[in-house]
C-alpha cells in the first residue's frame, strides 16, 4: 500500500485522532472521582490548616479520610454570608475551646488563579494562621507564596486599625519591624506579592459586614 | 544485542550525563526523593511505551505526518501518566507540577523513538525505550539522594540525620540550604559527569 498518498495519510489521522480522543476521555472519566475527592480534600486540608490544626501528616496511611475526620472534629459550623459572591465561612473550635473564623481569599497571580485561608480570632480582627496556594506561578519566586514560612509572617497581624480597615500590605525589601498590618515581599516575586496584597484587600473587604455583625454583638 | 541495548543506556550511553538530554526537568524535580522517583517512573513509562506503539505502527505511519502522529502517541502517554497521578499520588503530583505535562518535551523519548523505535520490532524498542528512561531515572534519584540528603537531613520524608547533632539542639551540624537551590542540581550533575568520565576515560573528547 502506498502510506505517502493523500487519501491514506487523511484516514490515518483521522482513526488516529479518534482512537486516540476516546482513550483520553475513557481514562478522564474513570477517574475524575478520585481526584475530585482528592481536590475537596486538599481544601479541606488548607482550611484545617488555617487554623493550625491537621499539620503532621507522616504516617497517615489515609490521608482522605484522616482529613475528613479532623474536618468533621474541629469545624464545628460552616456557611456562606452572601451568595453573590460565595463568602463560605468555617467556624472551627479548637482544643482550648476558643473559635477561630477561617474565611476564604482569591484572586488572580501572574500566570494564574491564587487563594487562600485565613483564620481570624474571635475579634474578627486579628489574624490566626493562614495558608496560600496557587494554580501555577513561578516556582522558586512567586511560588513561595505556598510556603509555611510565608504564610507564618501573617500570624498576630491585624486587619483593622480603630475599627477602619486596613487589611495587610506585602512590602518589597521588607516590612518596619513592628508594623502589624505589613509582611515582607518575596524577592522576585513582585507581581505575585503584588497580586496576593490586593487578593486580601478585595476578599477581606468583602467580609467587612459579617465582621461588624460579629464584634457588635 | 539485547545486553548492548539494555546496559548501554544506563552508563556509556546515558541520556542526562553522556547525551545530556532532559536537563531541565533533572534540576527541577530533585530537591526531594519522593517527587524524583514519581518522574523517573512516569519517564520510564512513557519512553518505554511511546517506543513499544509507535514500533508497532513503524510500517504504517505516513511519512509526512510521521512526528505528529509520535507527538500524539507520547502526548496522550502523558496527559493518562498525569491523570493517573493525580487520582493516586495528588500530592506528588502537585509537586511535580508542569513537568510531568512537561515530559513530552523530554527530548529522550523523541530522539529514542526517531533514533531507535522507528527502525526496530516493538520488543527491542520496548525495551530500548525503558532502559532509556531507566538511565535518566537513575542520574534523577541519584541526585535527589545527595540534595535531600544533605540538603533537608531526610530521604524520603524520613528523618537520617541525628535531631541531636543540630546546632539548634547543641550539636554541630546544618543542613546546607545551598543544596536546596536549583543552581546545586547542576553542580551536583557536572560531579555525576566528572566521576563518570574518569571511569571510563572513552567519553572524553580527544584535544
Amino acid at each position: 500500500m502506498n502510506t505517502n498518498s493523500n487519501t491514506y495519510t487523511f484516514i490515518y489521522a483521522s482513526i488516529l485522532v479518534v482512537v486516540v480522543a476516546a482513550a483520553l476521555a475513557f481514562v478522564s472519566e474513570v477517574l475524575k472521582p478520585i481526584q475530585q475527592s482528592n481536590i475537596e480534600s486538599e481544601k479541606r486540608l488548607n482550611i484545617l490548616r488555617s487554623a493550625h490544626l491537621a499539620l503532621e501528616l507522616n504516617g497517615v496511611s489515609n490521608r482522605n479520610s484522616y482529613v475528613a475526620d479532623m474536618f468533621n472534629k474541629y469545624v464545628t459550623n460552616s456557611y456562606c454570608v452572601d451568595n453573590d459572591p460565595k463568602l463560605p465561612v468555617y467556624e472551627c473550635t479548637l482544643d482550648d475551646g476558643s473559635t477561630v473564623y477561617v474565611v476564604e481569599v482569591s484572586g488572580q497571580g501572574l500566570w494564574g488563579p491564587i487563594w487562600g485561608f485565613i483564620s481570624l480570632k474571635d475579634d474578627m480582627n486579628t489574624i490566626y494562621g493562614a495558608v496560600f496556594d496557587h494554580k501555577g506561578e513561578t516556582p522558586g519566586l512567586g511560588a513561595e507564596i505556598s510556603t509555611k514560612e510565608f504564610a507564618r509572617q501573617f500570624e498576630g497581624k491585624t486587619i483593622f486599625d480603630n475599627n477602619r480597615f486596613i487589611s495587610i500590605s506585602v512590602v518589597k525589601g521588607g516590612a518596619k519591624p513592628g508594623d502589624n498590618h505589613a509582611v515582607d515581599a518575596i524577592s522576585g516575586g513582585t507581581i505575585t506579592s503584588n497580586a496576593l496584597q490586593e487578593m486580601l484587600y478585595n476578599s477581606l473587604e468583602a467580609y467587612i459586614p459579617f465582621f461588624n455583625s460579629k464584634t457588635h454583638q | 544485542m539485547f545486553k548492548k541495548i539494555f546496559l548501554e543506556p544506563l552508563f556509556k550511553g546515558n541520556p542526562i550525563t553522556v547525551l545530556v538530554l532532559g536537563i531541565c526537568s533533572a534540576l527541577a524535580v530533585t530537591v526531594k526523593l519522593e517527587p524524583a522517583l514519581v518522574m523517573a517512573l512516569s519517564v520510564i513509562i512513557v519512553t518505554g511505551f511511546s517506543s513499544l506503539i509507535l514500533s508497532f505502527l513503524r510500517n504504517t505511519i505516513p511519512n509526512r505526518i510521521r512526528i505528529i502522529v509520535q507527538l500524539v502517541v507520547v502526548a496522550t502517554l502523558v496527559i493518562i501518566v498525569d491523570q493517573i497521578l493525580r487520582a493516586y499520588a495528588y500530592n506528588v503530583s502537585k509537586q511535580l507540577s508542569v513537568f510531568v505535562g512537561l515530559i513530552i518535551t523530554n527530548c529522550i523519548i523523541m530522539g529514542r523513538i526517531e533514533a531507535f523505535a522507528l527502525g526496530n520490532k516493538p520488543w527491542p524498542s520496548f525495551v530500548d525505550g525503558l532502559t532509556n528512561g531507566a538511565g535518566y531515572g537513575l542520574i534523577l534519584v541519584a541526585v535527589a539522594f545527595i540534595r535531600e540528603l544533605l540538603g533537608s537531613g531526610t530521604l524520603l520524608g524520613v528523618q537520617i540525620i541525628p535531631q541531636s547533632w543540630y546546632m539548634t539542639n547543641g550539636g554541630f551540624y546544618e543542613n546546607n540550604g545551598l543544596i536546596i537551590l536549583p543552581p546545586m542540581a547542576l553542580i551536583i550533575l557536572g560531579i555525576v559527569i566528572w566521576i563518570q568520565r574518569s571511569i571510563s576515560k572513552g567519553l572524553i573528547e580527544k584535544q
